[in-house]
């Protein structure tokens, strides 16, 4: 599969990766019921790293990615615009 | 329950189909793409220059407020040489509430540097990927059915289309944090100009004017001291002589 971290590229991911990376995303959601900036930033950061041990795709590659993960120094009022309309995310020309 | 990961490619998957929903005719599909990714990729560059200029700006604000910081050190020092610990302290503490405004901006200029590095990279990025967009679509065009273009078209068009959003909220962050840092330095600028900072809101105009009756006083006694050591050796001389 493959992932991109906002703001860093893409990444190709063994598939095998795929529950590590729901159990970590499944962290942020949680850090922000929370209100806890530090947790979401961790969590975040922690599947981050996961991409990025995987193989890093080319600046001409033109795919597009099966998992977006957001920046990681998003903050919790960014976060909650995405759970709560998606607005955060600009519109495709 | 989705974790943010999973929201925002959803997100960006809604997005992307309604950019699909376009693909046609392949040709001009495809032309039409790449025209706006070239406009796309002039919206990002503007971005970018507003980014760096607003940045320099702030930097240059940041050395005025450096300079202020030294003039208030030098004036709390004035203040203890004439005996008013009271107005030195007083100074000191203006310096401090101005020096934890600029830690602040400090801080905050060093995220917007980052953001900067990761803006112009990915503005690399999406220009590649536009050349490579430019060479595959005459291959598309020249070799694929319609219906194979189809899926060519829009796996290159999405895949730019999810980088030039990734850009476009890089974009939007760095210039919602420097409107923010803009905001911030205008406040520190209100204080140091009109000298009335946080706690001394009252007085502040009284703090100043005192620290430079401080700052004229001792001038005042330097000049009177040399003038007093010169008059004392011009004038010592016929007072032995008339005295004796």
């Amino acid at each position: 599969m493959i992932v991109r971290v906002m703001g860093e590229g893409q990444w190709r991911l063994d598939d095998g990766l795929a529950g590590r990376l729901a159990e970590l995303d499944a962290e942020t959601e949680r850090a922000v019921e929370r209100g806890d900036q530090e947790g979401l930033r961790a969590a975040l950061d922690a599947l981050a790293e996961v991409v990025r041990s995987g193989e890093k795709l080319p600046s001409d590659h033109l795919g597009r990615s099966d998992e977006i993960v957001p920046p990681t120094d998003l903050t919790l009022e960014e976060a909650r615009q995405i759970i709560d309309d998606g607005d955060l995310i600009p519109d495709l020309p | 329950m989705a974790g943010l990961m999973s929201r925002t490619s959803a997100i960006a998957q809604a997005k992307f189909s309604k950019l699909l929903d376009r693909s046609e005719d392949p040709g001009e599909t495809l032309d039409y793409s790449y025209e706006q990714q070239l406009t796309q990729l002039q919206n990002v560059k503007r971005g970018i220059a507003d980014v760096t200029t607003a940045k320099k700006r702030l930097e240059l604000e940041e050395s005025a407020t450096q300079q202020q910081l030294t003039k208030l050190d030098d004036q709390a020092r004035q203040a203890l040489q004439a005996g008013r610990e009271d107005l030195a302290r007083e100074a000191l503490s203006r310096k401090a509430s101005l020096q934890a405004q600029v830690d602040g901006l400090h801080q905050q200029e060093q995220q917007l540097g980052d953001q900067e590095q990761k803006l112009i990279a990915g503005e690399q990025t999406l220009q590649t990927k536009i050349e490579a967009f430019r060479s595959q679509k005459e291959v598309i065009k020249a070799q694929y059915s319609a219906a194979e273009a189809q899926v060519k078209i829009g796996e290159a068009a999405t895949g730019i289309g999810e980088h030039m959003a990734d850009v476009g909220l890089a974009i939007q962050r760095a210039q919602d944090k420097t409107q923010d840092m803009q905001a911030r330095a205008a406040a520190v600028d209100e204080l140091t100009t009109s000298g009335a900072l946080v706690d001394f809101t009252s007085q502040g105009d009284d703090l100043d004017r005192q620290l430079s009756q401080v700052s004229q006083a001792s001038q005042v006694d330097d000049e009177l001291a040399k003038m007093k050591a010169a008059l004392g050796q011009g004038s010592q001389a016929p007072s032995l002589g008339a005295g004796q």
